[in-house]
């Protein structure tokens, strides 16, 4: 940002040309406009193509509304799981050294570079009928995969690092001066965590927090591998999307990835606020 | 009065180390080694030659071929197109650039079959650029053309936001030290500009390259999945799972876990060689 | 409250080299004392070990002769100063300095009417009066600085710790403070440690100096004596310039490029043998005749006026490096002196040390 206006204020010698800028800025804003915006505007032109009433029609739809709820009632159980996950890991992380500091990092990083579909996977090969646990399980009644204990499995699996890799080089960077003060001055744990650290990580924590949310209530791969898709019961709402389009039934299906769209709007919006208070060194690249 | 401290050593100065690491210990094994460690006991399991029966079946081995090719030609899309806007957003300034720069990153904040569904719409033969390109005798909804187009839309934030904050640390200094030595525009840009930047456009994109190979929401409804032609290898696990071959999915998952996992290697050596050669962060 | 801190040890976990190796030292209760040394000598890990901040390996820190060193950092009343200050970027300053009471277990805390009134009189003491409501990041460093000082004092600690205090200030407001702090201390008598690089700082502001190297005490003193009577090469070196020279030693005296120098009545029993003398610039007498006993010749090479001194570079034959003398801008001969004249060289006041060491 404070480069390009240096930039903007610097002589001709390092700037291209009015024609060469032109350019690129009208290739990159139309390869964004292909592949960004376009997608974007069509969701919300095609939800309500066959009018308002049919798209509120399709929202307040008694699968839609189960559909809305259990995807608020999977990220109500798995991004403060996750939370509580990142501040204990970046706790121990940045706060201490020990053998393995590395490894550790990298193996919270690993969902990441999982497929989705196989982070649904490894719950059916452990809970599945035919799984590790499966006969056990079906002995004692317990129904994990193609219930919504598996979907809340799959979706911390792939949330899980959210949090914890957006705190751990904040805390880093701040060291444990501040920490050391307060236990100078008499502070016990609880005490140096709540009052010293956490309001010094606070936008960072915020920022951890939205981007696991918005992938926990979007995530599709590893949900639909564990879901068993039954309407109204085990369907979140990129799923209930899923079957909708399926049906043939567009209208309803945009109206639905809507409520998603603009969910990732108001992410959107509000990431970039919090960047804007100096949250988002961390996540990135995810 | 002891002298030697040694026997009775006072706790470490901030708490929480053993209780903290214990959790984080705890809580990574239940709910990603132990599960992921399925892949590779059940692996094991089938023997050699049952794992080598799934990856030689030409069913399997189309689909891995597709899903790594589609996602190295998008990538190399990527690459050169977010390179493209990062320096645009960096360096130029014009009306809406904060709302673009905002907008990068919408494939992280969509939900991937939303994405899906509307690629799908817009690139269909009837779609609004479906239509335009039909009538140019180009069909991309269905074809493997329609997986590239998904895969580039996943992937364009993680080269993007690669190389952003690299150009944004450029020093002006150097660029105007190289056009006092005489270099042209492009003489800069390719000897000095470039080479800074290219360990983030590799990270970048070693980053969507892996996300693409993954891939699953976005791809599915645009892509056909016509067996031995546009189906990827994660829609073909989870037709195994359908099927209940379970193992038929672990072995095209341990495959796929496995590069995927000297992938992450590849971007961690990367990163240190960049480390090493600029000197530190 | 009296300190002491005997044989202490600390290694660093793979470097090889120990953070501090056989500390000993003892601090009397209401003493205003310097650790000064190179970076890395071991200075900060002292100080931090004193407080509790970090473990060392073996040894024992002893407050009033009590064991500290098993003690929590929470119990040991240590005020704390950073060097950064490390002051919560979230809290007032009043808030800050008030941290320490409200953290207290509940039966131990004051109210908070209290608490206030404590941090605001201790905002008076160190003069912040009307800055209670402000945010760290809109103070300068010098106010920063006595924020911490007076988050330290709040709960009202048996020892006064204090790392690199004016480090982060600039040449005026480090002046400044220095006098402030030496003017508080000697207010509230609190038994205070600082650690310190700049020689200038500890000798103007402590009562006793220590001279940190290698993890251990190369000597502590009072500052004059410090200067006058460096105990080590290093601690010579490391105070002021010095002039390395070669003397041999024999019959009770000692000879400069042949030529003997009076020893003092201390150093008459040296025995015989290779040694450096350590010199002070302005230890050196030059006069222009050679006569017996006025010492070495040095050819001139150079005079330079620097502020109310003149400073002379001489080349010695047995020595590839010139020597630096000093002499008071009044001295009436040196404007006749020329690059190339010959001087003799005397010493008034100096220090040997065996060749070896």
């Amino acid at each position: 940002m404070k480069s390009s206006l240096i930039a903007a204020n610097r002589g001709a010698l390092i700037a291209e040309s009015a024609l060469i800028r032109t350019v690129i800025v009208l290739v990159g804003v139309a390869f964004l406009a292909l592949f960004l915006f376009m997608p974007l505007v069509l969701v919300f032109a095609q939800a309500l193509s066959s009018g308002l009433g049919a798209y509120f029609a399709a929202l307040i739809e008694p699968d839609a509304w189960a559909a809305l709820k259990l995807t608020l009632l999977v990220a109500v159980i798995s991004v403060p799981l996750n939370l509580i996950f990142g501040l204990a890991a970046a706790w121990a992380i940045a706060k201490f050294s020990f053998p393995g500091k590395s490894l550790l990092i990298t193996l919270i990083d690993l969902p990441f570079s999982v497929s989705p579909v196989i982070a649904g996977l490894i719950y059916v090969l452990l809970f599945g009928s035919r799984g590790w646990l499966g006969p056990w399980l079906s002995a004692h009644n317990i129904e994990i995969v193609f219930a919504i204990p598996g979907i809340v499995l799959a979706t911390i699996f792939v949330t899980l690092p959210f949090v914890a890799r957006e705190l751990i080089p904040l805390m880093e960077q701040q060291g444990t001066t501040d920490e050391e003060a307060a236990r100078t001055l008499g502070a016990g744990g609880l005490k140096i965590f709540f009052r010293v650290t956490l309001p010094n990580v606070k936008w960072g924590l915020l920022y951890g927090v939205l981007l696991c949310n918005a992938r926990a209530m979007g995530e599709f791969g590893a949900v639909s591998v564990v879901s068993g898709h039954i309407r109204g019961v085990t369907n979140t709402m990129p799923l209930h999307v899923e079957i909708l389009y399926n049906e043939y039934n567009f209208a309803a299906a945009f109206a639905v990835a809507s409520l998603l769209a603009i969910l990732a709007l108001l992410t959107l919006v509000l990431k970039t606020w919090l960047e804007s208070q100096g949250a988002g060194n961390g996540s990135n690249k995810h | 009065m002891s002298v030697l401290a040694s026997a009775r050593r006072p706790a470490r100065v901030i708490p929480g180390f053993g209780i903290t690491l214990g959790f984080t210990l705890a809580y990574l094994s239940l709910f990603v080694l132990i599960p992921l460690s399925t892949v590779a006991f059940k692996t094991i399991d089938m023997g050699w030659s049952g794992f080598w029966g799934v990856l030689t079946d030409p069913r399997t081995q189309h689909a891995l071929y597709l899903s790594f090719g589609t996602a190295l030609i998008a990538a190399l899309v990527n690459a050169v197109f977010g390179l493209l806007i990062a320096w645009m957003l960096v360096r130029y300034t014009f009306p809406g650039r904060r709302l673009i720069d905002a907008a990068v990153d919408l494939p992280f904040a969509l939900p991937t079959a939303v994405a899906g569904i509307a690629l799908t719409a817009l690139y269909a033969d009837n779609g609004w650029i479906g239509s335009i390109l039909h009538g140019l005798g180009l069909k991309v909804a269905y074809t493997p053309v329609g997986i590239v187009v998904a895969l580039v839309f996943i992937g364009l934030p993680f080269v993007v936001r690669s190389v952003q904050p690299v150009l944004e640390d450029l020093n002006l200094d150097v660029e105007e030290a190289a056009a006092t030595l005489g270099a042209t525009r492009w003489h800069t840009f390719s000897r000095v500009i470039l080479p800074a930047a290219l360990p983030s456009l590799l990270t970048g994109f070693a980053l969507a390259f892996a996300r693409g190979v993954g891939e699953y929401g976005s791809v599915i409804f645009i892509a056909g999945n016509l067996p031995k032609v546009s189906e990827i290898a994660p829609l073909l696990i989870v037709i195994r799972l359908e099927e209940f071959n379970y193992a038929g999915a672990t072995a095209i998952a341990a495959l796929m876990l496995a590069i995927s996992f000297l992938g992450l290697l590849a971007i961690n050596l990367l990163q240190a060689w960049n480390r090493r050669r600029t000197g530190g962060e | 409250m009296k300190i002491d801190i005997r044989n202490l040890h600390k290694d660093y976990n793979g470097s090889g080299v120990p953070a501090l190796n056989g500390v000993n030292l003892t601090i009397e209760h209401g003493e205003l004392v310097a650790l000064l040394g190179p970076s890395g000598s071991g200075k900060t890990t002292l100080l931090r070990s004193i407080a509790g901040l970090e473990s060392p390996t073996s040894g024992a820190i002893l407050f009033d002769g009590q064991d500290a060193l098993h003690q929590d950092v929470r119990d040991r009343n240590v005020g704390f100063v950073f060097q950064h200050y490390a002051l919560f970027r979230h809290m007032t300053v009043l808030d800050n300095v008030g941290f320490g009471l409200s953290v207290r277990p509940r039966n131990r805390r004051p109210a908070a009417s209290e608490i206030d009134r404590r941090a605001r009189e201790l905002l008076a003491l160190v003069q912040l009066d009307g800055l209670e409501g402000r945010y760290p990041s809109q103070l300068s460093g010098g106010q920063r600085q006595r924020v911490a000082l007076a988050r330290a004092l709040a709960i009202e600690p048996s020892v006064l710790l204090l790392d690199e205090p004016f480090g982060a200030l600039d040449a005026k407001v480090r002046k400044d403070l220095r006098a402030w702090l030496r003017d508080l201390h000697d207010r509230t008598g609190h038994t205070t440690v600082f650690v310190t690089h700049d020689q200038e700082e500890a000798l103007e502001l402590a009562d006793r100096v220590a001279i940190v190297n290698r993890g251990q005490i190369e000597q502590i003193a009072p500052p004059l004596a410090l200067y006058r009577s460096p105990a080590t090469p290093f601690v010579y070196e490391f105070l002021g310039s010095v002039n390395v020279l070669p003397v041999d030693v024999r019959d009770g005296k000692a000879f400069l490029d042949g030529c003997p120098v009076p020893l003092a009545d201390a150093a008459q029993g040296t025995d015989a043998g290779a040694y450096r003398m350590y010199v002070r610039p302005h230890d050196l007498r030059l006069s222009e005749q050679r006569t017996p006993g006025s010492g070495a010749l040095g050819v001139l090479q150079n005079v330079r006026l620097s502020g109310g001194l003149v400073r002379l570079d001489l080349k010695l034959d047995l020595i590839a490096r010139p020597i630096e003398v000093e002499l008071p801008v009044s001295d009436p001969r040196w404007s006749d002196w020329k690059k190339g004249d010959k001087l003799a060289i005397a010493a008034d006041r100096f220090h040997l040390f065996p060749q070896a060491a």
